[in-house]
């Protein structure tokens, strides 16, 4: 029988995954970004399995609002990198100190 | 072992491998269909979980939105993505050492979970609707059940989502919207408020020597 201990398991195995991606890939910001996305859906997945597993539908309801920011992070995010690709001409986040000088 | 349980390893398995895909693929444009692949197996597992609203959103959200957005930048942006996977091996062992840790933390979390007895469990869950859906099958379904309770109780977060999504809508477009010169555009307002002398011009012409 499948427990809530199993879909835990998965989730932390992706949140790790996506902690893993942010340092491995430290000058590609889209997969930088792909990776908060796998994170943030990890969260959910623990959101709705306790939801599932303890019977209260309000994690249901504030996995909605994680959905919500994810796809806000996202779009602000990648419009972010695209004014940032056309100033620069590349997106190599490891010398981008434009404000410190 | 019962559909349920196949259906969930198989659906585990492939987000797992497709999440391990998205971190460690060469190319951006597969990362991203690695990621449109977990977030349907997340979907598949949101369902067996009983959410199947979620998961549907999850699918219309994240696959049809989202990773599309994401494929449109990678595809938009011209850089050299070979050049951008250089310091992976360098940073593999902190990287796996680091999230080796938190998975190791993580599910020991799990397996030390107490759960609460039955009059515990009773009294921590303030919705009555939502232990309906889930034990009582002629109960509300799942989206009804989320629905009385998102318009009423949640309503205020409904509208703060609504609002996130507004601010970020506007401040994605003022952050890529740029004016370009030399561009032949409809002007509306000068069309409307033309004069009549800037319209015409009347020349006397001489008879033999034409317009000059």
């Amino acid at each position: 029988m499948i427990g809530l201990g199993h879909y835990l398991s998965v989730a932390a195995i992706l949140f790790a995954i996506g902690m893993a991606g942010i340092f491995l890939n430290r000058k590609n910001v889209i997969v930088i970004l792909m990776s908060i996305e796998l994170m943030l859906l990890a969260v959910n997945i623990n959101f709705v399995a306790f939801s599932q597993f303890l019977g209260d539908l309000v994690g249901q309801v504030f996995a909605f609002m994680v959905l919500t920011v994810a796809a806000a992070e996202a779009a602000v995010g990648l419009a972010i990198l695209v004014a940032f690709f056309r100033n620069r001409g590349d997106i190599a986040v490891d010398d981008a100190s434009l404000m410190k000088n | 072992m019962s559909i349920a349980v196949i259906a969930f390893y198989l659906f585990a398995f492939s987000a797992i491998a497709s999440g391990l895909m998205v971190v460690a693929s060469k190319n951006p444009v597969h990362s991203v269909l690695f990621l449109i692949l977990a977030f349907i197996s997340a979907a598949g597992l949101f369902v067996l979980m009983g959410a199947e609203y979620l998961a549907m959103v999850l699918v219309v959200v994240y696959v049809g939105a989202v990773a599309v957005l994401f494929l449109f930048v990678v595809m938009m942006l011209d850089v050299d993505f070979v050049e951008m996977k250089q310091g992976f091996l360098q940073y593999l062992p902190i990287g796996g050492a680091l999230a080796a840790i938190v998975v190791v933390e993580l599910i020991m979390v799990v397996f030390v979970w107490a759960f609460p007895s039955d009059a515990e469990l009773a009294r921590a869950h303030p919705s009555p609707t939502a232990a309906q859906t889930i034990t009582d099958p002629n109960g509300p379904t799942n989206i009804e059940a989320l629905g009385l309770i998102l318009y009423t109780d949640y309503v205020h977060y409904f509208q703060i989502a609504g609002m996130v999504l507004l601010v970020a809508m506007i401040g994605a477009i003022i952050l890529t919207f740029r004016t370009r010169d030399g561009i032949k555009k409809q002007d509306p307002a000068a069309q409307v408020g033309r004069k009549r002398e800037e319209g015409y011009e009347l020349v006397d012409i001489r008879p033999g020597q034409g317009l000059s």
